[in-house]
């Protein structure tokens, strides 16, 4: 039973579709990320959920209530909001009372609770401070606290890590998704950052044009995208096109420049023109000749826990990656062969707007 | 934000008939066909233009507050700019005290400045002249022109200019082809606003101005302290359309905003 | 915002604003220290300004019932314009600030363009207003709402309303300033977790306002305070204000020590108000603000 629902949400402003028949179904206690680059709608759907934005059609509905048509102060949703939007004027104890001054709780059970908040963040001791005074991170956990003492059924997160630097970010993702998990907390996030959206969230929901175009688990988002922009924005990507030339029940003979593919593939809809998908971490280097495809290394770059390597081939310019395993690749300008399984290929139709693939 | 609703509609349309109607009032007057002081109801008519036109105080009054504007806002420009410079530009001790002092004319009030410059003026034996009075205009208005140089100064950007620099450029021509440009329209701006500020004056000039050295302000002053008739109304509404045409230009220009508030929309 | 560095600045800082600087003691402040002098200076019917040095003008003014009244009088109009403007001119500037951009512009244009209109003209249009048979009087009495004129010019009330005129912009432009910085997502946060927009506007939006309320109060306090043509136009020889009284003195009864004397009391004032509630304000609101 769906603890969320959003039914063909449409939002359009003048001529322009923001959001353009949007259906998603949360599970209670599910972590869901909108995924998408900036503009694809993601920010309005949650603006919409939040009711900051009225939707031109559809419906939301929480936990069995249509909320659509509620305004937002009292849909009881905890918010966190790309700027933190602390209350300046406020200490950190103050922005977290607040919203349990807005629901009447007394006193002393609201200093336990901002007390528990603060804890949770791990900020307690810094209740007295202003906002002025504390660090980004801080900031953002204030902003969570705040959204969390209220105890609201649904918490939704409008690209909260967007200012912090990247290693903070790093930890936050995994802070924020353990308090999530402990709390049991509904929750969507907003953002195009697919390493926070595959680390954070139960399911991704992959946005383009105000449009859910893949909802997945993040494995399955990652493994098997169901169109080119998927598979493009989740990941890195080798594209080949290639013409379709056989085809049986379990598998294609696809024809990539002067060599046969053979791909596992079962879906009868696909034409004839495709393009066959291979990530760079399926790709293993061996001796020249010995492989599926010769090449020469064009470019390696270290980069810690692996190398990133550039094999120019008949194919194009492949790129692959190999971990850090101790050996390190071949210098630029060898000679070299590139194996991979058949199982790791995928198949997609060639899209007729030609996109970077 | 949340948008107006009736209410607060009407009270905005209260507040600006409230600030708008001494002016549209003066400017209607202006075009009566009568004698006295009344509204064109009759029809309109430009006597107390012509009137003002044959008026040789008022013509003389305007034609010396043009004068001082131009010039009052010349030399507080020149004076102004390599000051804007130099406290945008530099860490130096005093620097805060400088500008404080350079803008506190517009913390003392006319009336002190006035009587201030009347004193100094007796003491030196110099009162009465043009020069004189376009001293006294000059530090009134020198304020008004910093401020905006110094918001089109401070936010300048040095790399630009070390990019010169590092490519070869003496530094007077690092200045006169990267930095002058940049701070052209604060500049321009400050002289205009000078110009409308030293030709608006009146509290300050009331004091040291002389029969030989009446402003149009003053000269309006005292018209007013006598009689209101129609014609001080046709001179009215020549500055109204003159200041909103100057208005015009500024907002074009730099933004009236900025102008007015000191920050951009 | 890149600057040279301290050691390798030299002179030339100074150079560049030696100009404004030496124009500014010479004919600023040397002037003000002459007249600071001058108010310490006696004077008699008879022989004009007595080269003698004591502080009887300011005993004068203090003891003096005339004064006093004047004084009084000044302060308690400033007041009721302050008051008047923080009344008008917030909500105005609020409303001002949710309309589309386009009469944003507009109405900000029109509220505060009259500032860069000469004070001479705008309280001439009011002189015109409210005579007796001024516009106000014709239509009141044309609406039945009165029988007799209500007498507005050469009034208090009449001093008080055209001050409130020229000084609102003040407020609107000190107003506007801190609206601007404010985060619009503050506002949704607050809504978020509950607040009824009434809530929102007393608890989130108005105190961040506050600082500029309180600096647009200051401005026009001490600008009503040292109000001079307003006061002689609509208040007239009788209602005097302490800037007309310094007029009276010097350019009347030519006492010119008297005039000095009083012209250093209202800049005296002026600054404390000035520099004095600023400081205040400051530290109060030091710890919230950037």
């Amino acid at each position: 039973m769906a603890f969320l629902k959003l039914v063909g949400i449409v939002k359009t402003y003048g001529g322009f579709r923001a959001i353009d028949g949007l259906n998603l179904e949360v599970r209670h206690g599910e972590f869901i990320a909108l995924l998408g680059p900036s503009g694809c709608g993601k920010t309005t759907t949650l603006q919409s959920i939040a009711g900051f934005v009225q939707p031109t059609e559809g419906r939301i509905v929480l936990d069995g209530r249509d909320i659509t048509h509620i305004r937002p102060e009292q849909r009881g949703l905890g918010i966190v909001f790309q700027s933190y939007a602390l209350f300046p004027h406020m200490t950190v104890a103050q922005n977290i009372s607040f919203g349990l001054e807005m629901r009447g709780v007394p006193k002393g059970e609201r200093s336990k609770r901002i007390a528990e908040a603060l804890d949770l963040v791990r900020l307690s001791g810094l209740g007295e401070r202003y906002p002025k005074a504390l660090s980004g991170g801080q900031r953002q956990r204030v902003a969570i606290a705040r959204a969390l003492a209220i105890r609201p059924n649904l918490l939704l997160l409008d690209e909260p890590m967007s200012n912090l630097d990247a290693k903070l970010r790093e930890e936050m993702h995994i802070e924020l998704r353990a308090i999530q998990r402990d709390l049991g907390i509904t929750t969507i996030l907003v953002t195009h950052d697919q390493v926070e959206a595959m680390t954070m969230s139960d399911r991704i929901a992959v946005m383009q044009k105000g449009r859910i175009v893949q909802i997945d688990t993040p494995y399955e988002a990652y493994e098997r995208p169901h169109s080119p922009f998927a598979s493009a924005f989740l990941g890195k990507t080798n594209a080949f096109a290639g013409a379709v030339q056989t085809r049986n029940a379990r598998c294609c003979h696809v024809q990539v420049k002067d060599t046969m593919l053979n791909v596992p593939h079962e879906d009868r809809s696909l034409g004839n023109d495709v393009n066959v998908y291979i990530r760079p971490e399926k790709i293993r280097l061996t001796e020249a000749g010995k492989g599926r495809l010769n090449g020469r290394i064009r470019l390696r770059v270290f980069l810690g826990n692996l190398w990133l390597i550039a094999v120019e081939s008949s194919f194009g310019v492949v790129h692959m990656t190999q971990p850090n395993l101790g050996m390190p690749p071949p210098d630029e300008n060898s000679e070299v062969g590139l194996d991979w399984s058949d199982d790791d290929l995928r198949l997609l139709d060639r899209e007729v707007t030609h996109g970077k693939v | 934000m949340h948008k107006n609703g009736f209410f607060s509609l009407l009270f905005h349309l209260l507040f600006v008939l409230f600030i708008v109607a001494p002016l549209v009032v003066v400017m209607a007057m202006a075009f009566t066909d009568k004698g006295y002081l009344s509204l064109p109801t009759d029809g309109l008519s430009l006597r107390w233009f012509q009137a003002l036109l044959e008026n040789q105080e008022m013509l003389d009054a305007f034609l010396l507050s043009l004068k001082l504007g131009l010039v009052s806002a010349t030399v507080a420009a020149l004076l102004a700019v390599p000051a804007a410079l130099a406290i945008s530009r530099y860490e130096f001790p005093g620097r805060g005290a400088l500008t404080g002092f350079l803008l506190s004319p517009l913390m003392i009030p006319s009336v002190v400045l006035g009587i201030a410059f009347l004193r100094f003026f007796s003491v030196a034996q110099i009162g009465g002249s043009f020069w004189a009075l376009s001293i006294t205009h000059v530090i009134v208005v020198l304020p008004y022109a910093l401020r905006l140089t110094l918001a089109s100064t401070i936010g300048l950007e040095r790399d630009i200019e070390q990019a010169a620099l590092s490519l070869g450029a003496p530094r007077w021509v690092a200045f006169y082809r990267v930095v002058l440009p940049r701070i052209r329209t604060g500049v321009i701006g400050g002289w205009m606003l000078a110009f409308i500020q030293s030709f608006d004056e009146l509290t300050m000039t009331v004091f040291v101005a002389t029969p030989g050295t009446t402003t149009l302000p003053v000269a309006m002053y005292n018209h007013i302290s006598q009689t209101i008739d129609p014609l001080i109304t046709a001179v009215s509404t020549v500055l109204i359309v003159g200041t909103l045409l100057l208005m015009l230009v500024l907002d074009r220009l730099v933004g009236l905003d900025r102008v007015l508030i000191g920050e951009g929309k | 915002m890149a600057r040279y560095d301290a050691e390798h600045v030299g002179t030339t800082p100074w150079l560049l604003s030696a100009p404004a600087l030496l124009v500014f003691i010479a004919l600023l402040l040397v002037p003000l220290l002459l007249t600071a002098v001058l108010s310490l200076n006696l004077f008699s019917d008879t022989e004009g300004v007595l080269p003698v040095y004591s502080l009887g003008n300011y005993l004068e003014v203090f003891k003096d019932g005339y004064f006093h009244e004047i004084f009084l009088r000044t302060g308690g109009m400033a007041l009721a314009v302050t008051l008047l403007c923080v009344l008008l001119g917030v909500p105005e500037t609020i409303i001002i600030a949710r309309m589309a951009s386009r009469w944003r512009s507009l109405f900000l244009l029109v509220v505060l363009g009259p500032l860069l209109i000469s004070v001479v003209v705008r309280t001439l249009g009011w002189a015109i207003l409210l005579g007796n048979n001024g516009l106000i009087n014709d239509a009141l009495q044309a609406l039945g709402i009165t029988e007799q004129p209500v007498r507005m010019l050469f009034t208090q009330l009449g001093v008080i309303i055209v001050l409130t005129h020229v000084l609102v912009p003040f407020m609107v432009i000190a107003v506007w300033a801190t609206l601007q910085r404010l985060d619009l997502q503050v506002e949704w946060a607050g809504l978020s977790l509950g607040a009824s927009r009434q809530t929102v506007f007393r608890r989130i939006i108005l105190p961040q306002i506050m600082p500029g309320i309180l600096s647009g109060s200051i401005i026009v306090f001490a600008l009503a305070a040292s109000a001079f043509a307003t006061p002689a136009i609509i208040g007239g020889r009788r209602l005097k204000v302490v800037a007309t009284a310094a007029y009276d003195e010097f350019l009347g009864t030519l006492n010119w020590p008297l005039g000095a004397a009083i012209a250093m009391l209202l800049l005296v004032a002026n600054l404390i108000i000035i520099l004095g509630c600023s400081k205040l304000a400051e530290r109060r609101f030091k710890q919230v603000f950037e």
